[in-house]
């Protein structure tokens, strides 16, 4: 393997495939048109000393739609998810957010953009309460600074009270009961957890929500269940979701589209039917055949 | 609604501990002589109380080891000597300049502000001093940071101890061994300026008035939504910048707040005790305080306050008055408090062995401890402050 020069992806929107109205930074808000990608991966490439986890990934996350991104385990998904959300920077590539250039950016700023996610191994504040971790979720929409917080005049009461509810709120449309919100996280269920950190993400008010093997140690039963939650995020919501996942039911019935990774490549691209029926991502999972 | 009514109870709970606690406190130097050297040792205490429940903010809430916290004493202390003092001897023509001061101090030369004052330069320079340590940490992790803040700690304090040889125009950066003294008692507003020679309780209640306030500022920030982010970084850094925690700003915040707690103590110290001695910033006191914090309970409030006084009351009474006995009765050959640290590290062993968590624990540490909360697997996640 070897890094590819010519991939760099200089001229934006040089694949017509991915169309990106806004180029250069500054056009806050919403796309020209409705129909841009709000989150959008460009020749994104990230090399970990010789190997490269990812390599050249075009991607693109439309408004109000449920993608997913699927491959065999060290496919590079969750390196993707890493690259988006901010944790590593991309060694090669460009990623937009809402047309704006956020390659790079800290992930307390991606995050305060508008995008938020969850983790493969949950990663929750093991010591706090669902309500204090759905607070910390909160951290980019509230203001209270250091002097706001020794004083604590009225203003930064509303706001801490306003938080603590929107908070339960959360743990109420999450599907969590009401008698573990202040129960601290690692004493909750698995499958709490997972609801548990779903509000948390939520609570930053993002535009897109990136999944990480969500029905992970899920019975068929709960899966199903998340899988009509994540249709309720993008219709009461609007939220848009990225979705990595192993559960090919859930994959299949609930993403708009599909992208598959193998070592760190793109396979596949396209809607659910096409991609179950690709010979490179059957062979990517199975083997070849004969 | 029982959470926000308990809630609700344990806030008057903390009231009420901290009128009875801080009650009992102001009673206590009316027990003694004026000039009492137990009173003087409870002021030292108080003083160190401060001191502790700023190295708490850092280490116990944030979570990032401080080895150095001696260099905040001393920038503190420094204050005081160069602007409580007859150092910058020839400022404006050998006049001095005054600000707030008692008539005797105004016609002494050098610089010489009101007391009140220096608590604010002590912040805004042991504030800035802090940030500036915790720069270089900012990238690392865990021990790491331990290694860089002790390197800090002693690097200020070698300064201060040879400050005499380091010159910055014709001043010296301080007197080194020989001490910046002496300093000015202090005055406050309404009231006499403080004479030790007769009475040493007003320098008591002004101890206890900054103890007062550090808890509060204590308490109010574990409950507010900067302590929640410092919880959130300590226990998970790749989450919380993935929340939106900006790591940066809100350790920078924890390492200034503790930094500026122990320069105030060290302003009220080096009032205090007169004089600016260079050579009394050693490794040692940053591990005597953290010893204090350690043994009361990381994070805990109140147990902090505990394991100053406690360690306070090892250092200035168990260890001079009953042990040094002991070890003259039987001969030994040398004295209890020429190995006072190895009593402190004995303690902390013992500590570690039978009680972790510390004499007061603080409920999540409880649960740190317990071993269910482990941490997560961080290795695979490189994150970019």
């Amino acid at each position: 393997m070897r890094l590819r020069g010519s991939s760099a992806p200089e001229p934006a929107g040089a694949d017509p495939a991915h169309p990106i109205e806004a180029r250069e930074g500054h056009t806050a808000g919403q796309p020209a048109n409705g129909s841009g990608p709000i989150l959008a991966a460009e020749g994104v490439t990230k090399a970990f000393g010789g190997l490269l986890a990812v390599n050249d990934i075009n991607f693109a996350v439309p408004p109000r739609s449920i993608v997913s991104l699927i491959g065999p385990n060290g496919a590079g998904k969750t390196t993707f998810f890493n690259m988006l959300t901010g944790l590593y920077k991309p060694t090669l590539g460009r990623i937009t957010l809402l047309g704006r250039d956020v390659t790079g950016q800290r992930p307390d700023r991606i995050t305060c953009m508008g995008v938020a996610r969850t983790f493969q191994n949950i990663r929750l504040f093991p010591t706090m309460t669902a309500v204090e971790n759905v607070m910390v979720g909160q951290h980019s929409r509230t203001k209270a600074g250091l002097a706001g917080a020794i004083v604590r005049p009225p203003r930064v009461r509303r706001e801490e009270r306003a938080a603590r509810e929107k908070a339960r709120e959360l743990l109420a449309f999450v599907g969590l009961q009401e008698r573990v919100f202040d129960e601290v996280s690692i004493n909750m269920s698995y499958g709490d957890q997972r609801r548990l950190e779903i509000a948390r993400a939520l609570a930053s008010d993002p535009k897109v929500l990136l999944l990480d093997e969500p029905t992970a140690g899920m019975n068929p039963n709960e899966s199903a269940r998340l899988t009509d939650f994540m249709r309720r995020l993008r219709d009461e919501r609007g939220l848009a979701i990225l979705l990595i996942e192993h559960d090919m039911k859930v994959v299949m019935e609930v993403s708009e589209n599909i992208t598959v990774l193998d070592h760190g490549e793109k396979i596949a691209e396209g809607l659910p039917h096409e991609v179950r029926s690709d010979e490179r991502v059957i062979e990517a999972y199975l083997g070849k055949r004969g | 609604m029982s959470a926000l009514r308990e809630l609700g109870r344990r806030r008057y709970a903390n009231l009420a501990i901290a009128a009875l606690v801080l009650g009992i406190a102001a009673v206590f130097p009316l027990l003694f002589d004026p000039i009492s050297g137990t009173v003087g040792d409870a002021i030292k205490a108080l003083a160190f109380v401060v001191m502790a429940l700023g190295l708490n903010v850092v280490v116990g809430f944030a979570g990032l080891l401080d080895l150095g916290y001696v260099a905040f004493y001393a920038f503190g202390a420094l204050t005081v000597g160069w602007f409580a003092s007859d150092h910058f001897s020839s400022v404006n023509a050998e006049a001095g300049i005054h600000l707030g001061v008692s008539e005797f101090i105004s016609s002494l030369p050098g610089i010489h502000l009101n007391w009140l004052l220096i608590v604010v330069a002590a912040v805004i320079v042991t504030g800035i001093a802090g940030m500036l340590i915790g720069l270089p940490t900012l990238r690392l992790r865990g021990d790491y940071i331990a290694i860089v803040t002790l390197a800090f700690g002693e690097i200020i304090g070698r300064f201060a101890a040879n400050g005499d040889q380091v010159k910055i125009g014709e001043y010296a950066f301080s007197n080194g061994r020989q001490a910046i003294s002496p300093t000015d008692p202090i005055k406050l507003p309404f009231f006499q300026e403080f004479d030790q020679a007769f009475n040493i309780r007003p320098y008591y209640y002004v101890a206890l008035a900054l103890c007062a306030i550090t808890l509060f500022v204590n308490f109010r920030l574990r409950d507010s939504r900067l302590g929640r982010a410092w919880v959130a970084i300590r226990e998970d850094e790749v989450a919380a910048a993935s929340m939106g925690v900006p790591l940066v700003k809100t350790k920078l915040l924890a390492y200034g707040i503790g930094a500026a707690l122990g320069g105030i103590a060290g302003a009220f110290l080096g009032a205090y005790l007169n004089s600016v001695n260079g050579g009394q910033f050693q490794f040692g006191f940053s591990i005597f305080i953290l010893a204090m914090v350690i043994l009361g309970g990381l994070g805990s409030i109140w147990g902090v306050v505990i394991g100053a006084v406690v360690v306070s009351v090892i250092n200035y009474y168990v260890i001079p008055d009953l042990l040094d006995r002991v070890a003259t009765d039987l001969d030994l050959g040398f004295t209890v408090s020429q190995i006072s640290f190895g009593v402190f590290g004995f303690l902390l062993v013992v500590m570690m062995v039978l009680r972790p968590e510390g004499i007061l624990p603080e409920r999540r540490r409880k649960l740190e401890l317990s071993g269910e909360a482990g941490s997560a697997d961080d290795a695979l996640v490189e994150v970019r402050a």
